[in-house]
């Protein structure tokens, strides 16, 4: 299970824009390396990004290799209604990692 | 004299092979991208639309201690209201093994153009950023950054 | 006459102090001690920094939960370390006292994970191990090191400082000769630090990953392409053992961000 850091505030005024961190422990095996024998190490990364909030893809990112290990992200949303945050992110094969944050709106 | 002969084209033919079997696995992995691999992720992405240079500031640090991993930081001067808002931006690079970087997809329940995160560059390079308007407006901006090299390469 | 009035001058020059062994390795002097972390530029400074972003606490996180459980045992570390670990990495490596053993941190786990809680140990660079010393060596943040140096340890400590002072390889360097006599000077791009590892088990940019002590040290000792000594290495512990007391009380820093 990769370990998942998510700065979320705790609360927001209605229509403040906010600032959202997520970070994934991922090796993001570009496929660009080769092992002490001379072998390519097989690419294998996370492909996809997704945040969803209030019924919406607020943001979404789509990596190549040259996203880097371990990769972490900065965005901003607009704070509408209290609740959950999604976090998802999708690897190459299709194998999923998601987290939730939630947020009050007052 | 005929065993060294002999010898002689067993190596070439050897070499010859080895040679042909080193290509084939040197052939997909590309230490350099060529310049027409990045008009062509340009025109995947965008199509034969202009860019015009503006409306973007990429910030990369002016040195990058390590390649493996520099702050990136994207923001696009828009509002963001539902009538003018960012709809993707796209990194590209001219130097590494594959042109796209990444491509941020944002909206406006995002509220700001912003995005950080880090990326791999294998070299000395100036990164693109190509945001694309919910008008279909494309706009650009660069930077260039420094990458150098440790001390005692161990890979 | 004169040929050996001016070898007597060159000996006087070179032997400058009475009493002083004039041969003997320059020691860093206390007031120049410097954390790795002041060898970085701005933007790894910040990362390293950061408490949210700083990869190395990925480990950290992960670290805190085995702490509490480890699903094989029934006695998690929590069960006996009630109170936490806080300053106990700065004490490392030390000696076990029952085996006589010098233990770095990750022996202690594992001599803990096979006496006390009934589990097998577990591989250097493993997921697990990399958690747990990031772990514990992260209670110790901002505590100054002081190892043990006297009694059981001088022999170890001893052994570390040959093996620091050796020149080695097909370079045909010493640690000594990089870290101690020329510190701050470029090598390619890189300027080259003191080289005290109180950043560790510390996230390097090279690796991609957190990695230990150990692994940088055979890094170091390839790095001078000379033969590494297996991980956990007798000579490698005595080696963090004369790091540490070379430090003069450098505060830890695990995990740090390192190139």
């Amino acid at each position: 299970m990769a370990s998942i850091r998510l700065a979320v505030p705790d609360t927001a005024r209605p229509d403040e824009v906010i600032e959202i961190k997520a970070l994934i422990q991922h090796d993001m095996e570009s496929g660009f390396r080769r092992g002490s024998r001379g072998e390519v190490i097989p690419r294998d990364i996370i492909t996809r990004f997704e945040c969803r909030y209030a019924g919406n893809t607020v943001f979404a990112a789509d990596f190549q290799p040259a996203i880097a290990a371990n990769p972490i992200l900065t965005f901003y949303l607009r704070a509408t209604v209290s609740g959950p945050i999604a976090f998802e992110w999708t690897d190459q094969n299709g194998n999923q990692w998601s987290d939730q944050a939630s947020i009050e709106v007052t | 004299m005929k065993t060294n002969r002999h010898l002689h084209l067993d190596r070439r033919q050897l070499l010859a092979s080895a040679g042909g079997a080193i290509a084939i696995t040197a052939t997909p992995l590309k230490a350099f991208a060529a310049q027409e691999d990045l008009e062509r992720a340009r025109t995947d992405l965008f199509g034969n639309r202009v860019i015009q240079d503006g409306r973007v500031t990429l910030k990369l640090p002016p040195i990058a201690e390590n390649g493996f991993s520099v702050p990136l930081d994207i923001s696009v001067d828009s509002p963001m209201t539902p009538d003018d808002y960012v709809q993707r931006v796209a990194i590209l690079s001219p130097r590494n093994p594959l042109p796209l970087i990444g491509v941020f997809h944002l909206s406006p329940h995002a509220g700001l153009a912003r995005v950080s995160t880090r990326i791999r560059m294998s070299g000395t390079q100036e990164i693109e950023a190509v945001a694309e308007m919910n008008d279909g407006s494309l706009w650009a901006g660069r930077m260039e950054t420094v990458v150098t090299l440790a001390a005692c390469v161990v890979l | 006459m004169i040929r050996v009035a001016s070898v007597a001058v060159c000996l006087g020059l070179i032997g400058c102090q009475p009493g002083t062994n004039a041969l003997a390795p320059a020691e860093l002097p206390g007031s120049e001690i410097r954390s790795g972390y002041t060898f970085l530029t701005p933007d790894t400074q910040a990362l390293q920094d950061d408490a949210f972003g700083n990869p190395g606490l990925l480990w950290v996180d992960r670290g805190a939960d085995l702490f509490q459980s480890v699903a094989e045992s029934e006695t998690a570390c929590a069960a006996c370390h009630t109170d936490g670990l806080s300053g106990v990495a700065a004490t490392y490596p030390k000696t076990d006292p029952q085996s006589g053993l010098l233990l770095n941190l990750e022996g202690r786990i594992n001599q803990c994970r096979t006496e006390h809680q009934g589990l097998t140990p577990l591989a250097y660079e493993s997921e697990a191990l990399l958690a747990l010393t990031a772990y514990i060596a992260n209670q110790s943040h901002g505590q100054p090191s002081q190892v043990e140096i006297t009694g059981p340890a001088v022999a170890a400590y001893e052994k570390g400082r040959d093996y620091f002072l050796t020149r080695r390889g097909q370079f045909n360097l010493s640690c000594q000769q990089c870290h101690t006599e020329n510190w701050g000077k470029q090598l390619r791009g890189d300027t080259i630090s003191q080289g005290h590892g109180n950043g560790f088990p510390a996230y390097r940019l090279e690796w991609q990953s957190l990695g230990s002590l150990q692994r940088r040290l055979r890094d170091c000792d390839t790095g001078v392409r000379a033969e590494p000594l297996p991980f956990g290495d007798e000579t490698y512990i005595a080696l963090e053992l004369y790091l540490s007391a070379r430090s003069q009380g450098l505060e830890l820093e695990s995990p740090a961000v390192r190139r």
